[in-house]
């Protein structure tokens, strides 16, 4: 049968139509005299001059449009050595110059995971790549912070909180507040120690009362001393058993954004500026649903992704396509380091991650309007709208990716569809029954003693172990923990988050009876 | 060593699930498959007792085993469902008429009744006719827009409440993601829908749209089932061919591929501040269109004036003029005549 419809042919001829090489005798378009250098998209040729300007002030612009950055206030740069991150920090610092027309008026820093451990890179390799990122963030003049993947394994489990944001929203507030801080800030003149009041008070003012296992950090740079090889093995340990390159890619993202999370967090930073560029944020949108995370995609890709409350992670890069960033970066001298990801090496088929990015490459090719197609198609998607009352409890957020729980929706859903294909497949229908007790259960209801001595309770409660974690996850995490091939090995943050998640569940389901309001948004989903 | 089956864990496994990796015999397979097509259609509550229900019917294997199962499911849970096929011809040389065949015998090993609307009946041009006109390159474009046309017009003719199609999970994930390509945000919202068309059209549903196309491939294979496998001949364009090439990738890197995007599908949420088409009613026809004149109409239109490339393109402006029934001027006619070949 034919499965075309009606609509393919038209789109086709829309999609055609090439680029044009770029000619030398051309002129800049902008200012009409300068001769071409560069042509960014067919027909918009720019002399240098007039590109650094565009350039500039597109970084500007995409910060003023958006007003969320409030003065005097502290951001941090997620450095991850890579062309368009570099680029930012080097617009950041561009802004901040005196010479720049319209200063830029907050206080960044920038943070950058050493991901060696699992990327490949023997000691040496991360040894010499630290030295030549340290030298790149000590001419950046900002404070830094080089956090190793390994700091994993010592974050506290509120990293996986959600915090309300503080009551600093109104713009113009700010504007004021700002204006007097500096004023203050002239007549006793010591900004340091006045960061480092502020420093203290952020530290004071959250109630976790893990932070006391955390080191005391001074507000000036940080360099983590380097990790225990005890963490490097558990770190090399966790990622050989998930079985996936797309699984293991997804975990190190997910690391990756705690890290920087809790990085913000223990600093004062209240935004993190991540530097996707338009490309790169095509790429993942489309990674992203095939991955089954479509209901995120606005927070996955938008301007502003606000899961986690307190910390708002922004995307001023997203404007610019690769091709300006790198031609960017050339003509302006501006360093990148060229450091191995987890999928450097492997082939196309490898992961999801790397086949979407090729296929997005080709088809860019054939088609040169995709990349900004599927990237303005990701502008018009919103977050989904929570069904349930907001309630500010954290069971409704998936434990890894701190996204609204995409997996309590109805039963004619894709996802009630492989709960189902699961149970037909299988003699033992786990996910579906709610008959289902461990023999564990009933001991912890009564007597005390398992009543069900033959079989080996701690096996039991294992398995079981393994889908009451599951229920606190989205789709697109689930699929992820499902290709890990034991849980044990997750940094301790998570499996306790994850305990303490359970623990509320159950004594929920205990007290279901006597609560008023229908409150479902607390309850772990059961279908 | 030969595997059990993970379902009955008595005989041994015939088979792996292409959807979830279990190794399933013959038997557990068939009831599975079954099974969950059935708890597709009652969760989603695609149909009510007494009803008159059109199966799409091409000859293809989805449309085969759309039949077969529905037939089976209907006496099994005792739906109470009144079922015809129903078939387009198309008038393919050499397509058509060996898929008729297959319709055919389908009709009579299952007990059905079966209706044929022809192009001709219903357009007074077949396809071999139509490309004759427009060339190759074009000829998509109307097999689906008329195709879609034929399949209501013949229902409506045969007083069917529903009419169910055979587009699998793997259709569905494939125009997800062609949808989102081509920055489709409307159809992109739609495409995921298990039943389409509301008011005044007759409602479509896709029972099968959990259900792999390797699975039905294998549920056609070990029930035997007769099916005609020929695509289309004329083959559907490029950036679909993209979408598809894509999925099989996806697919072999992770089986779930397939319905994690129709997961994901199912959950986009689109701004709210986001224009959508407003949808209304040809007024030549009174299929749903977002225009003045369908689509159908417009092409029909373009053939019977001796203009192919009238609605291949975008014309909008012209709109008023054909349902005028004025003439277009010279230049107009100059610029829809010529066809690439
Ligand atoms: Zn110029
Ligand atoms: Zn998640
Ligand atoms: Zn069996
Ligand atoms: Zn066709
Ligand atoms: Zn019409």
């Amino acid at each position: 049968m034919c499965q075309v419809e009606e609509e393919d042919g038209q789109y086709c001829q829309e999609m055609e139509g090439g680029q044009h090489g770029v000619s030398l005798a051309q002129k800049c378009m902008k200012c009409k005299e300068g001769s071409a250098a560069l042509l960014i998209r067919a027909g918009d040729a720019f002399c240098r001059d007039c590109f650094k300007e565009y350039f500039v002030h597109k970084f500007r612009a995409m910060l003023g449009k958006n007003r969320l950055i409030f003065p005097g206030e502290k951001v941090l740069l997620a450095l991850s050595g890579g062309p368009s991150s570099s680029a930012m920090v080097q617009q950041v610092q561009e802004g901040l110059s005196r010479a720049a027309p319209k200063k830029l008026r907050f206080a960044p820093g920038i943070v950058h995971v050493d991901e060696g451990a699992v990327c490949g890179q023997t000691q040496e390799e991360r040894a010499r790549t630290a030295a030549q990122m340290e030298s790149l963030l000590k001419v950046s003049g900002f404070p830094y912070h080089i956090i190793p993947l390994e700091a994993a394994f010592k974050l506290p489990g509120s990293v996986l909180q959600f915090h309300t944001p503080g009551s600093r929203n109104n713009y113009k507030e700010a504007v004021d507040g700002f204006i007097q801080h500096q004023q203050s800030l002239h007549s006793t003149a010591n900004e340091v120690t006045l960061t480092q009041v502020e420093e203290r008070l952020t530290q004071l003012s959250t109630e976790d009362p893990e932070r006391q296992d955390v080191d005391f950090t001074l507000p000036e740079s940080t360099k983590n001393p380097p990790p225990s090889s005890v963490h490097t093995q558990r770190l090399i340990d966790l990622f050989s058993a998930v079985t996936t390159l797309t699984a293991r890619e997804e975990l190190l993202q997910k690391l990756r954004t705690h890290l920087i999370l809790h990085t913000a967090r223990t600093h004062g930073y209240s935004k993190v500026m991540m530097g996707d560029s338009c490309t790169r944020l095509a790429i993942k949108s489309m990674t992203n649903i095939s991955l089954g995370r479509g209901a995120f995609l606005a927070t996955d890709t938008g301007f502003s992704d606000e899961r986690h409350g307190d910390v708002v992670v922004v995307r001023p890069m997203r404007d610019y396509s690769l091709k300006e960033i790198s031609y960017y970066n050339h003509m302006f001298g501006v360093q990148s380091i060229f450091i191995p990801g987890l999928d450097t090496k492997a082939s196309a088929k490898a992961s999801i991650h790397r086949l979407t990015e090729d296929f997005m490459t080709k088809i860019q090719a054939d088609f040169p309007s995709t990349v900004s197609t599927v990237y303005r198609t990701s502008e018009k998607l919103g977050v989904t709208p929570r069904k349930m009352n907001a309630s500010a409890y954290v069971m409704d957020r998936c434990l890894l990716c701190m996204c609204s729980l995409d997996t309590h929706f109805a039963e004619a859903s894709a996802f009630h569809a492989t709960l189902v294909s699961e149970q037909f497949s299988k003699k033992t229908k786990p996910e579906l029954s709610t008959a289902e007790k461990s023999c564990c259960m009933k001991a912890r209801d009564g007597a005390g003693q398992c009543e069900n001595p033959t079989k080996d309770c701690s096996s039991v409660q294992r398995g079981d172990g393994k889908s009451a974690f599951l229920r606190l996850l989205c789709y697109g995490c689930r699929l992820t923990v499902n290709d890990m091939k034991s849980l044990d090995m997750l940094p301790p943050y998570v499996l306790l988050q994850a305990e303490q998640h359970n623990r509320r569940a159950e004594m929920k389901k205990e007290i279901q009876d006597f609560l008023l309001c229908e409150d479902e948004t607390s309850d772990a989903p059961t279908t | 060593m030969p595997v059990c089956c993970s379902a009955c864990e008595v005989k041994n496994a015939v088979l792996r699930r292409p959807k979830t990796g279990h190794s399933l015999c013959k038997e557990c397979f068939f009831w599975a498959f079954e099974e969950e097509v059935h708890q597709t259609i009652i969760s989603a509550g695609l149909f009510r007792r007494g009803e008159t229900v059109g199966i799409g019917a091409s000859g293809g294997k989805d449309s085969t085993v759309l039949a077969h199962v529905m037939k089976l499911l209907n006496k099994r849970h005792d739906y109470g469902l009144n079922l015809i096929l129903l078939s387009v011809d198309e008038g393919i040389t050499g397509y058509r008429d060996d898929s008729l065949e297959t319709v055919k015998r389908n009709q009579q090993q299952y007990e059905l009744p079966l209706k044929i609307v022809s192009y001709e009946e219903l357009y007074g041009w077949t396809m071999d006719d139509i490309v004759k006109q427009v060339g190759l390159k074009n000829n998509c474009t109307f097999c689906g827009v008329f195709r879609r046309q034929a399949l209501d017009r013949g229902a409506m003719m045969l007083h069917v409440d529903k009419i169910c199609t055979g587009h699998n999970a793997d259709d569905i994930a494939e125009t997800v993601l062609m949808n989102f390509l081509r920055g489709d945000i409307a159809r992109l919202r739609r495409c995921t829908f298990i039943t389409t068309g509301s008011e005044g059209a007759i409602p479509r549903c896709k029972p099968l749209k959990y259900a792999y196309e390797k699975e039905i491939v294998l549920y056609a294979y070990f029930k035997k089932l007769d099916y005609f496998s020929t695509e289309c001949i004329y083959s559907p364009n490029a950036y679909r061919g993209y979408a598809r090439a894509f999925l099989k990738d996806l697919e072999s890197i992770r089986p779930s591929a397939i319905i994690d995007i129709i997961h994901s599908g199912e959950n986009l949420s689109v701004k709210e501040d986001v224009k959508m088409p407003v949808q209304g009613t040809c007024a030549r026809c009174g299929y749903i269109s977002s225009q003045k004149l369908c689509k159908a109409c417009v092409l029909l239109e373009g053939l019977n004036r001796g203009l192919p490339k009238l609605g291949i393109g975008k014309h909008h402006k012209l709109q008023h003029k054909l349902l005028a029934q004025e003439p277009l001027t010279e230049r107009e006619q100059r610029k829809l005549k010529n066809v690439d070949f």
